[in-house]
């Protein structure tokens, strides 16, 4: 299925679930934040947020700013 | 024991050491990052909220690496944003991020040549983050009415600009400035603007609680060197506001008695 990643387009498998994408693309266990469709998942429901055609997902994660 | 250890910065109920907020932005790597902001001693430290370069790899060093949230107060900001609901989107984001972290700053861009906040946006986004439990440090214009509603609605801090972000303009707005010092009861931070170590002596010398600044140690030649003046003259500002500066007189008072010179 396809998705949007960090507002890119991505084909991954279908049936995915969010701690699966973030473990393959190797950001498990890293400081980041997750957003789909605009609605903040939890770290804790990592493992059973099932995605779905067309999310659009944000990982965002802190860097240097003023 | 000096008269400093007692004289604490407190934000939100919660005291603070340093006076001196540094950005993380502009340096030329995480390892400069980390000895300028050992260098000016700050203990709150900005951080901007950005997508992650899938595919890149992940196992580079991160900035929470360098600047551990147990050693350092992270105050996630909503540098670029240009509504008040990309900035409340950002901040919720930064909440998640950060294990529920409440303490943020606020920023919202209205022009992109000046950096200017937006502060019709500013008060909208300011509400509702006060609403949503967070504590608003809010950067703002130098107008001392502004500065007032945005402390009536509940922001802890009020971090007027002295000038251009970036610009290194030095204080250009010093009796704002002092109106607005004078009039609040949450602390006031100069936030952008300082080009150097002076500048942030003057903003501590008019009452400010303290000053938030990032390319001025950044983009310095020898930014350590930099942050490490930048301590100093947050130190002495702020020494010299307590101890009450002389009023300014046109002419000359002369330092030594008059009674018993010779001839």
């Amino acid at each position: 299925m396809k998705i949007t990643l960090n507002g890119e387009s991505h084909e991954v498998a279908d049936e995915l679930r969010l701690d699966a994408l973030l473990e393959s693309s190797g950001y498990a266990n890293k400081r980041v934040a997750v957003e789909i469709n605009r609605q903040i998942v939890p770290r804790s429901r990592y493992s059973e947020h099932q995605l779905k055609p067309d999310d659009r997902i944000e990982i965002v994660h802190a860097i240097g700013g003023g | 024991m000096t008269h400093t250890d007692t004289d604490m910065l407190v934000i939100a109920g919660r005291p603070y050491q340093s006076r001196l907020l540094t950005g993380t932005g502009k340096f030329k790597d995480l390892e400069e990052t980390r000895k300028a902001t050992e260098a000016a001693g700050s203990k709150i430290v900005t951080v901007a909220i950005r997508r992650t370069n899938i595919g890149q790899d992940p196992e580079q060093p991160n900035l929470l690496d360098v600047l551990p949230p147990e050693r350092y107060t992270i105050l996630p900001n909503t540098a670029g944003c240009y509504t008040a609901d990309d900035a409340v989107r950002t901040l919720q984001l930064a909440r998640e991020l950060l294990d529920g972290h409440k303490l943020v700053k606020l920023e919202v861009l209205g022009d992109q040549k000046t950096l200017f906040p937006d502060v019709v946006q500013t008060l909208e986004a300011a509400e509702r983050l006060v609403a949503d439990g967070f504590d608003v440090m809010v950067y703002t214009s130098d107008d001392p009415l502004l500065a007032r509603r945005l402390e009536q609605i509940g922001c802890v801090a009020i971090m007027p600009l002295a000038a251009p972000i970036g610009s290194g303009l030095g204080i250009q707005n010093r009796y704002n400035l002092l109106e607005i010092v004078e009039n609040a009861k949450v602390p006031v931070l100069v936030d952008a603007g300082v080009g150097t170590a002076s500048d942030a002596a003057i903003a501590m010398e008019l009452g400010c609680d303290g000053v938030l600044m990032n390319t001025a140690i950044a983009g310095a030649r020898d930014p350590i060197l930099m942050a490490h003046a930048m301590k100093l003259a947050i130190q002495a500002g702020r020494a010299a506001f307590r101890a009450g500066r002389i009023p300014r007189k046109r002419y000359a008072s002369a330092s030594s008695p008059i009674d018993g010179t010779i001839g």
